[in-house]
């Protein structure tokens, strides 16, 4: 069973088409790559995924569970909240909580959560994301102390403390300077070689061909092309895939 | 005489000061309220909170003592505020309050506005209620922006307690002026600036020290 299916979402804003839809499904453990022109609806994707916008056509089933169906009412607060959780976000603008250091911005929302787990698990969980993520001695510093690509994995440790199915990244190197790009890549591609299930939306063409097993290409609020990373980057099928690819390496 | 004079204008800058403190106490409240009204769903009340904001902003605090202590007998022939001291307070606390409300609530709703949506954003990926965020990620940010604005009328509203004297709450100009008319020395009057700087040097004070606790963060 896949571990994500999407069905036919559709969004709309105002009078714009963005998503005209999408349809495409993942096995547990892939990593997803999607690009795309700006505009082409990847990241309105990802937010109908996080319930951060809800679409107006089109299903999300997670584990065969059916967490979001346009022509159903949408649950309370409460059964949203736990829908949610079925997926991590990772934003371009880190969106970090700066009046929290680095640990409690990842301690923040499971012990707000009452999951079970004591405040010394969940400050020991925390305290190892961080070091995952090459922060151990980032910990009690505050987001203004720390580099964009700090903080960047700081998000990225925040997310995974909820142990979310599905991570996914929107454009997470767009906002870096470009030497801090490497650091971030890097425990993403950590992340894919621990079979973390992954979705990710970028413009680093070489990085989403190594890291991720498919790339989604994108087009105008549909999926012109999905295959294994390596073929459709280097050979995509679609003249639209090779105009796009081609006018990445011209600049 | 010196001791005089200063015994009396300390009296009437007790009543100053209660004038401040008690507009305080209620407009920083109904403040928030007249906020998240303007803010809200309610199409009519947020039409109705907007036009009253701008009166009240758009006119002259001093007009809106004497409306608010003359209006009730003017146009409706009721003497609502009565004819000791007591009812004249009253009425200038009634003022100072709708005014002061009108002026944090904009603070506030600017407050707001000025928090990122992705702060909102990550609580609720984060599975956060919305009490959650508002407590736990919203609130200090928000203080942290209002507390410079906030603190400028605070400043303001401890000289505009001075207004009240036009619906004579005796308060501490009013006293000092009282010694033209019975002692013939204007120096008094003049006298009265010590106090309201030692009571705003204070405050400075006070809100520098709030500021400095917030600044751990941005």
């Amino acid at each position: 069973m896949p571990i994500l299916e999407v069905n036919n979402l559709k969004k709309k804003f105002e009078n714009t088409e963005i998503l005209k839809g999408i349809s495409f499904s993942m096995e547990e453990g892939q990593t997803i790559s999607v690009i795309g022109s700006s505009g082409s609806g990847k990241t309105t994707m990802l937010r109908c995924l996080n319930l951060l916008e809800f679409a107006d056509e089109g299903t999300i089933t997670v584990n065969g569970e059916k967490l979001f169906d346009a022509s159903e009412k949408l649950g309370n607060p409460d059964e949203l909240r736990e829908k949610r959780l079925h997926f991590g976000m990772v934003f371009q603008q880190f969106n970090l909580f700066p009046q929290y250091t680095a640990l409690e911005n990842v301690t923040l929302a499971p012990s707000l959560r009452g999951d079970g787990r004591s405040s010394e698990e969940i400050l020991n969980m925390g305290k190892e994301l961080l070091d995952q993520m090459g922060l151990s001695d980032r910990m009690n510093n505050y987001p203004h102390q720390l580099s964009g690509g700090q903080q960047q994995r700081v998000a990225i440790a925040r997310a995974l403390a909820l142990k979310p199915d599905i991570l996914c990244f929107d454009e997470p190197t767009s906002a870096l300077d470009p030497e801090l790009t490497g650091e971030v890549l890097r425990v993403i591609r950590e992340l894919a070689n621990k079979h973390m299930t992954m979705i990710i939306v970028t413009h680093e063409m070489a990085f989403a061909r190594d890291v991720a097993d498919e790339v989604i290409f994108m087009d105008s609020g549909i999926i012109l092309e999905k295959g294994p990373a390596a073929d459709v980057i280097n050979n995509p099928a679609k003249e639209r895939t090779r105009q796009f690819l081609s006018s990445l390496s011209s600049h | 005489m010196f001791w005089t004079v200063t015994l009396s204008l300390l009296e009437g800058f007790l009543s100053t000061i209660k004038l401040f403190a008690l507009t305080l106490l209620f407009s920083l409240p109904l403040g928030l309220l007249i906020c998240f009204g303007s803010m809200g769903r309610l199409r009519i009340l947020r039409a109705v909170l907007r036009f009253i904001i701008w009166i009240i902003r758009g006119t002259p605090l001093m007009l809106q003592l004497l409306v608010i202590y003359y209006g009730p007998g003017i146009f409706f022939g009721i003497n609502v505020w009565g004819t000791s001291g007591q009812g004249r307070f009253m009425a200038a606390l009634i003022a100072f309050v709708i005014n002061y409300a009108c002026y944090f609530s904009e603070i506030y709703r600017g407050g707001v506005q000025s928090i990122p949506v992705g702060q909102y954003e990550a609580a609720q990926v984060l599975g956060m209620t919305r009490w959650q965020t508002f407590k736990k990620v919203i609130l200090l940010q928000l203080i942290k922006r209002i507390v410079p604005p906030i603190s400028n009328e605070v400043i303001t509203l401890v000289k505009d307690t001075s207004l009240a004297r036009v619906i004579a709450v005796y308060e501490i100009i009013w006293n000092g002026q009282a010694f033209i008319k019975s002692s013939g020395i204007i120096w008094p009057l003049f006298y009265t600036g010590a106090f309201y700087l030692i009571f705003s040097g204070l405050l400075t004070l006070l809100f520098r020290y709030i500021e400095d606790k917030l600044s751990y963060f941005r």
